[in-house]
């Protein structure tokens, strides 16, 4: 590993709520730049309730409250002088299911881009192909770029939405279990292009698999019932946990 | 004494397959009913000549033209107030008492008899709007009418777009509008074109709201100031006053296969649509 360890994302004693249930407590943990974290942990432990307040998601959930900060370039996403649609512009994300719109290819990639009022068919070409080919897809789909998504394999739809969100540039990527619905092979070509683009892009991976944790990520962050048990460099987290709930999770005696 | 299982699925078979061959038998007797009564009238002539005599003779092609020129003008009114409503109430609310107190006033409105919109229509556009009897009178009293049906279906629509794509929408960083515009309209639209093809139907055949607002000139109107009268309100006038049961049926004729047409071309255009998605 690299001593290169500037922060990209801080977040500072951080609680959310969903009405009566404190389903994150007071987290602090810094995503470092251009790095993959992983937030691994059980069912219902809060990871992927974290992921989505990097993006400001969970603001779509009527009850939800949250107290404490989230530094973006020592910059706080909750103050108010914020606009939360630049920030996800940002912080983009990609989720568990692939679900891309019932569009084209070309109208999936560019979807940013439309609705950013860009119409100039040179420009678009120019993102879409740019996109295409940073997740992978451009030598498969280039001259399918007319088909419908929905007909691609599930692979290949999941790179897809990773390319329409690269297409709006983001800065940091979260990904919510982003192989869960793929199978072995599908999902180590996810994992090799996460490694291609932790070259420009923060990257934070909820996963369930501990395997892939271990494989893919610079740090990982071991989450219980709302506590950020343990946060480490992945190989020292895996190898020599200094908790002992962490030591359950990893061995396999818990969850 | 039970029956046995394979005779009870032959009996219900039986008696839903009967449902379902009496309703189509039905519909086909009045439609052929109409056409043999009134197809004889119907000549090139009578499709493209002004009435003459109060309709007793001549065409009925001012009448087209306002049976086609009402409801297009009531849809383009009432279009953009009910998918603006619909997407204020699906996407832009929380489902409240206020919510639910819009939503039944809407289906009250559905459920109000055409003439008391007429009614409705004649006093306030008519008379104290001093619009006359006019396509305009008639064009926003049909639109009224219909807009409980807009509104209803578009909601629907709306709420049929899943979930995820809002989601990814928003997370890409769009605005709520954006999302709307981008998102769940072009997804909701083949939806919305169903209503609108309902409205059409509906607005295409109403007579009793029509008779009061838009008046029953038989001239071409030349602006939306003008009377027109539609093909159902031409049929009741001449059956009902014993002009012409002649041409009164051909109207008839002509009316069925107008709306019948219309059903036809929506559904080409929505599977051209949709197929267009999927």
């Amino acid at each position: 590993m690299t001593a290169s360890t500037q922060t990209k994302v801080d977040v500072q004693a951080f609680n959310l709520h969903y009405g009566a249930f404190h389903a994150l407590k007071n987290i602090s943990i810094k995503f470092v730049d251009r790095k993959i974290t992983a937030l691994i942990g059980p069912s219902g432990c809060g990871k992927s309730t974290l992921l989505r307040c990097l993006n400001r998601m969970n603001d779509l959930i009527p009850t939800v409250r949250t107290e404490g900060r989230i530094l973006l370039d020592g910059r706080n996403i909750y103050g108010s002088d914020i606009d939360v649609c630049d920030l996800r512009k940002k912080v983009g994300m990609v989720f568990q299911r692939p679900n891309p719109f019932p569009l084209s290819v070309r109208d999936n990639v560019s979807f940013g881009l439309r609705v950013a009022g860009q119409s100039d068919p040179a420009q678009v070409d120019a993102v879409v192909e740019r996109s295409l080919r940073a997740a992978w897809l451009w030598d498969a789909l280039s001259d399918k770029l007319d088909e419908p998504a929905l007909e691609l394999p599930l692979d290949q739809q999941q790179r897809l939405c990773v390319a329409r969100l690269l297409a709006i540039e983001p800065e940091v990527i979260l990904m919510d279990e982003p192989c869960s619905a793929l199978d072995p092979i599908a999902t180590s070509r996810i994992e090799e292009l996460m490694l291609d683009l932790r070259r420009q892009y923060t990257i934070v991976i909820v996963t369930h698999n501990m395997q892939q944790a271990a494989r893919i990520s610079d740090f990982s962050g071991y989450m219980l019932l709302g506590d950020l048990i343990e946060y480490d460099v992945t190989k020292t987290l895996f190898t020599s946990p200094r908790d002992p709930r962490t030591q359950d999770y990893i061995s396999g005696r818990y969850g | 004494m039970r029956i046995a299982p394979k005779y009870t699925q032959r009996i219900a078979i039986a008696l839903l397959g009967g449902a379902t061959l009496l309703t189509l038998l039905v519909l086909l007797f009045i439609i052929l009913f109409v056409l043999e009564k009134g197809l004889p009238a119907v000549t090139w002539q009578f499709l493209s000549q002004a009435p003459r005599d109060m309709g007793r003779s001549g065409g009925i092609f001012p009448v087209i033209v306002g049976t086609f020129l009402l409801p297009l003008l009531a849809i383009a009114i009432a279009l953009p107030l009910g998918v603006g409503t619909a997407v204020y109430l699906t996407e832009y609310t929380r489902e409240t008492r206020l919510t639910r107190v819009i939503r039944f006033g809407t289906d009250c409105l559905a459920g109000i008899p055409s003439i008391i919109f007429g009614l409705f229509g004649f006093i306030f556009f008519v008379v104290i709007l001093g619009f006359g009897w006019s396509l305009l009178s008639g064009g926003l009293t049909l639109a009224l009418m219909i807009l409980p049906t807009i509104i209803r279906t578009t909601e629907e629509a709306i709420r049929a777009v899943p979930n995820t794509f809002r989601e990814v929408s928003f997370s890409l960083g769009a605005t709520r509008w954006e999302t709307v515009l981008h998102v769940v309209l072009p997804n909701a639209l083949p939806g919305i074109a169903t209503g609108i093809m309902l409205s059409l139907g509906r607005s295409i055949g109403e007579t009793a709201a029509v008779i009061f607002t838009a008046g029953s000139a038989l001239r071409m109107p030349t602006s939306v100031y003008d009377s027109v009268r539609t093909m159902a309100v031409h049929f009741y006038l001449l059956a009902r006053e014993g002009i012409s049961n002649e041409n009164a049926y051909g109207t008839a004729a002509v009316l069925i296969l107008a709306v019948l047409g219309v059903n036809l071309t929506a559904y080409w255009i929505m599977n051209r649509f949709v197929g267009r998605h999927t």
